[in-house]
């Protein structure tokens, strides 16, 4: 068995309103940031997985990114692995 | 005369599981609570999953919950036609379960919604909406930051074409305007129910609603729906 380390990000299905995005967004220009556009904020999801091999984890992850992650309804995710012990 | 037993799911952070188990005493049913943690239903004649933020709104609302082990339980009775009211949180729990189609997101305003709301009901094919008539309008309370109901397109055709709406926000009179839809919820959806009808989920609160003393009593006729249809579940 090795450990692998993934990190999932999700984000909201363009064209869906985010109104975190839009919060942040509207207080940028009062710090003197005022040419900012189209903030979207998502979520970034860092886990360890102990698998037999890379495929099996990996299939684990996206698994579990369709399955809890994330809400297909309205959200995308992207996956990507970035350590193996 | 038998009572009705209705359940009542108490998840960690849940704030109207007590209200809604005092709806049910109040409008003639015995209310039962029931824990997240169990794999039992007490053998209760309809589930009411409560308002809150379950396990703090972590992740997404009513993620966490949806995953709870009750919630298989809740899903079998649901697929035996057992009747399954979610309020609110329980509501996205009903989502984020896959009983129910959609997802609720932040309020339009950015801003938590805290008032008084009229109703229009839909369709009377449901578990609490068949003592009402469609067209009619009730008034209870809302009170959400994340109750903005949206859908898939195919999603939205879905829940549109074959009359899933169950109740959408309005003025008095049934008007549908911006104006009366406190979160900018798709459609001015409150709330929908799954095919068979026996499942509804919507974010307004008929539990806060069914007491003269502290407000409108808009909620009574659902209780009123729910706990009679509960009740021929019992002589079933």
């Amino acid at each position: 068995m090795s450990a692998f380390t993934f990190e999932i990000l999700v984000s909201l299905k363009p064209g869906l309103l985010d109104p975190q995005g839009k919060a942040v967004e509207g207080s940028l220009p009062a710090m003197g940031f005022d040419r900012v556009a189209d903030v979207r904020v998502g979520k970034h999801i860092r886990l360890t997985v102990e698998a037999a091999d890379e495929a099996s984890a990996t299939a684990q992850v996206r698994e579990m990114a369709t399955r809890v992650l994330s809400n297909p309804v309205i959200e995308d995710f992207e996956i990507s692995q970035v350590a193996m012990t | 005369m038998s009572q009705p037993r209705i359940g009542v799911v108490t998840f960690p952070g849940s704030l109207d599981d007590g209200d809604a188990l005092r709806a049910v005493s109040t409008m003639g049913g015995e209310g039962v609570a029931l824990w997240h943690a169990d794999h039992e239903l007490r053998d209760v004649d309809a589930v009411i999953l409560p308002g809150g933020f379950s396990y703090g709104d972590y992740l997404r609302c009513g993620a966490i919950a949806a995953r709870a082990p009750i919630m298989a339980e809740v899903a079998g009775f649901a697929s035996r036609g057992g009747p399954v009211l979610g309020i609110c949180n329980g509501f996205q729990i009903l989502c984020e379960a896959g009983l129910l189609p959609g997802a609720l997101i932040r309020n339009r305003s950015l801003r938590f919604v805290c008032d008084d709301v009229w109703l229009r009901i839909e369709t009377a094919q449901t578990c609490v909406t068949n003592g009402l008539t469609p067209g009619e309008t009730i008034e209870i309370p809302v009170k959400h930051g994340e109750g903005q109901w949206v859908a898939t397109a195919d999603q939205l055709e879905r829940v549109e074409g074959e009359g899933l709406v169950v109740f959408r926000y309005s003025a008095r009179d049934g008007r549908l305007e911006d104006a009366y839809n406190p979160n900018g919820a798709t459609n001015h959806v409150a709330g929908i129910r799954n095919d068979a009808g026996n499942v509804v989920g919507l974010m307004p609160h008929p539990e806060h609603a069914v007491d003269p003393d502290v407000g409108p009593t808009g909620g009574q006729p659902l209780f009123a729906s729910l706990l009679a249809t509960a009740l021929a579940e019992v002589g079933a």
